[in-house]
């Protein structure tokens, strides 16, 4: 029998997810040292680290990893032997997304599933994978994806969602690819009063959301600001560390370089940020963004204004680690703001 | 699914160095694949990647036409880790190659048109593969007339001397070949592109002008161009910015919205007018 929604208490979670992972692998939150969470795939439920806020780094390394290995090849004579990386065998499933990073799953589908080219390292994970989103009980004071088009509860792009009750977790499964994990002797009916307490932590929730930050018409605001003096003072305090942009859910950078021993070798994607000087830095020497002025706008100018242009959405969806994590504290509600201003 | 980052094994069939100063190369590379070979269509002004494996891959504008069957032509400027490796590959090695990437020269605007196409020095690759595709009989009858005009620092910094020397005997276009400085044997023209082109004197009327070069030719012939009546939209250009993807995903190549891997190479006067400075 199939039940929708259904309640799963606690002390059976694992058990539950030692069923999924006889078919799935299973992604999920892991503490990797302290303070340092992220999605990794699990070998057992007890490395779950379900904390009440949102992981340090966001779910988009499920499919878009930090560092990936797109194929390796071997030298045989005067031939090379080329192995891609791109299948993915097992379904997979991402545990406990929060529902920001899960917005942000479709802004990166808008640029790596384009139809003229399409990103198969990207794709292919994204067609195997069912997405648990996770409820966000307890927002913090840097979170706006209410502002961003999302909430601490929204569903959009879940195929399964999960509210935390205290002792036990309310299971929604709203997607024919969630149902299938529907049929679990470890779930039973939720009662009336498990559903009153979810709609409970919803409301609470978003009374817990912030001011709303000013978003609408930032793109027609910066079409006309691209020489605006604003840019030479905001970059200012930026250390052009590029933690913000590693940690952005949206950001999807990347830099190809090979790594090759005597015989093969491989070509590897990792992570990189507009905010490095080397980044735009041509081999003449003539680097088109000189200095944090030009790379700093063409973060936000990307963000805002570029990328809605592109896909009519902006590339935001208020997760808040750019403000949590940055350094030197800089804040984007406050760039925004400063940009309405002008 | 076809995965855009494999690249497509080739072989150098020929290699040569173009340049007096050796620091330009051609490789031609023929297709190990006839089925590769069957599935590559591209039009002038489109690029590629150049792979070799352990090295990493660089773009480069395809330097021959697509009504030269059989191969593909691109000529290197010796700079970073890949150019010199490219410098130092020989006949019969195999490579990689990703494309045809990017759009293209708009040819099918200059039908009926006068084509004008201004190059300087190693900038001037895919306007050879534009050049011998219009002068191609099918297609030269699409076009009115044709002006080239190509310069260089001195004579041995001239691509493709062979060809020039030809276009030059040719009666249905017309070539002019300049240096910025001649040496004993140079018996052509002295002077800078900016001035030939005043010299020159093309109309605009029905006249599309494509221009590609360094940046300080470009920043002064602009004006000879304006000075010309030539209109925003019908000058050309083909930028280059670093790239890695080649196809609108690693994000560092945009110029505002646009990518100059996916949205360009080639831009008009008109949409770089409506673009930030980024390049």
């Amino acid at each position: 029998m199939s039940l929708n929604p259904a309640t799963l208490d606690k002390k059976e979670f694992g058990s539950f997810l030692k069923q999924v992972m006889q078919t799935y692998d299973v992604i999920a939150p892991v503490e990797l040292a302290e303070g340092v969470s992220a999605y990794r795939k699990i070998e057992s439920p007890e490395e779950i680290s379900l904390a009440s806020h949102n992981t340090q780094k966001s779910a988009k390394e499920a499919f878009f990893p930090q560092s990936e290995v797109m194929f390796r090849y071997e030298k045989e004579g005067n031939r090379t032997q080329v192995t891609s990386t791109e299948e993915v065998n097992r379904p997979r499933l991402i545990l406990a997304s929060r529902p920001c990073d899960i917005q942000a799953f479709s802004l990166l589908d808008k640029v790596f599933s384009a139809k003229e080219y399409t990103d198969v390292y990207f794709l292919k994970k994204r067609e195997k994978t069912t997405i648990v989103g996770f409820a966000c009980n307890d927002p913090l004071s840097t979170c706006f994806c209410t502002s961003t088009g999302g909430g601490p509860f929204t569903r959009e792009g879940s195929d399964i969602f999960l509210v935390d009750l205290g002792d036990a977790y309310l299971v929604e499964f709203l997607t024919e690819k969630g149902k299938a994990l529907s049929q679990n002797e470890f779930l039973r009916e939720a009662s009336e009063g498990d559903v009153a307490r979810a709609k409970k932590l919803e409301e609470e929730a978003s009374k817990r959301m912030n001011v709303p930050v000013p978003l609408d018409g930032i793109e027609t605001k910066l079409d006309q600001m691209l020489e605006n003096p604003f840019w030479d003072r905001i970059h200012e305090k930026c250390l052009g560390c590029g933690a913000c942009t590693f940690l952005c859910p949206t950001c999807h950078c990347f830099d190809i370089s090979d790594e090759a021993s005597q015989k093969g070798g491989q070509r590897v994607r990792n992570w990189d940020t507009c905010l490095f000087s080397l980044y735009s830095m041509e081999t003449s020497g003539h680097n088109p963004r000189p200095s944090g002025r030009e790379r700093t706008r063409q973060r936000l100018m990307h963000k805002f204004n570029y990328f809605p242009k592109n896909f009519q959405k902006i590339a935001c969806v208020g997760c808040g680690r750019c403000i949590l994590y940055c350094p030197v504290n800089f804040d984007i509600r406050q760039v925004i703001s400063e940009i309405n201003e002008k | 699914m076809k995965n855009p980052y494999l690249p497509i094994p080739m072989v150098v069939k020929r290699t040569q160095v173009e340049t007096a100063d050796r620091m330009l190369r051609t490789l031609e590379l023929g297709f190990l694949k006839e089925e590769d070979e069957k599935a590559f269509r591209f039009v002038p002004g489109q690029f590629c990647e150049l792979s070799l494996f352990g090295k990493g891959e660089a773009p480069f504008g395809i330097a021959s036409s697509p009504t030269e069957k059989g191969s593909l032509k691109f000529t290197i400027n010796k700079a970073g880790t890949v150019t010199t490796a490219l410098h130092q590959i020989t006949e019969g090695q195999e490579m990689g190659i990703r494309g045809p990437l990017g759009n293209s020269y708009p040819i099918e605007l200059f039908q009926g048109k006068n084509v004008l196409v201004i190059g300087g020095g190693f900038a001037f690759t895919t306007l050879r593969s534009l050049i011998i595709y219009l002068l191609q009989p099918e297609n030269r009858s699409k076009v009115k007339d044709i002006t080239v005009i190509y310069g260089a620092r001195n004579p041995g910094l001239l691509l493709y001397k062979e060809e020039l020397a030809d276009w030059q005997k040719r009666s249905d276009m017309k070539l002019v070949v300049t240096v910025d400085a001649g040496d004993k044997d140079w018996k052509g023209k002295v002077g800078l592109v900016p001035n030939v082109l005043e010299e020159v004197g093309p109309a605009s009327e029905n006249t599309y002008a494509v221009i590609c070069g360094p940046p300080i030719m470009i920043k002064f012939t602009f004006p000879k161009l304006m000075t010309l009546k030539f209109p925003n939209e019908r000058i050309y250009t083909s930028l280059e910015k670093r790239m890695k993807c080649g196809i609108g995903k690693c994000g560092r190549c945009n110029i505002g919205h646009l990518y100059v891997c996916k949205d360009g190479p080639v831009f008009s006067y008109e949409q770089l007018g409506k673009l930030p400075k980024d390049y």
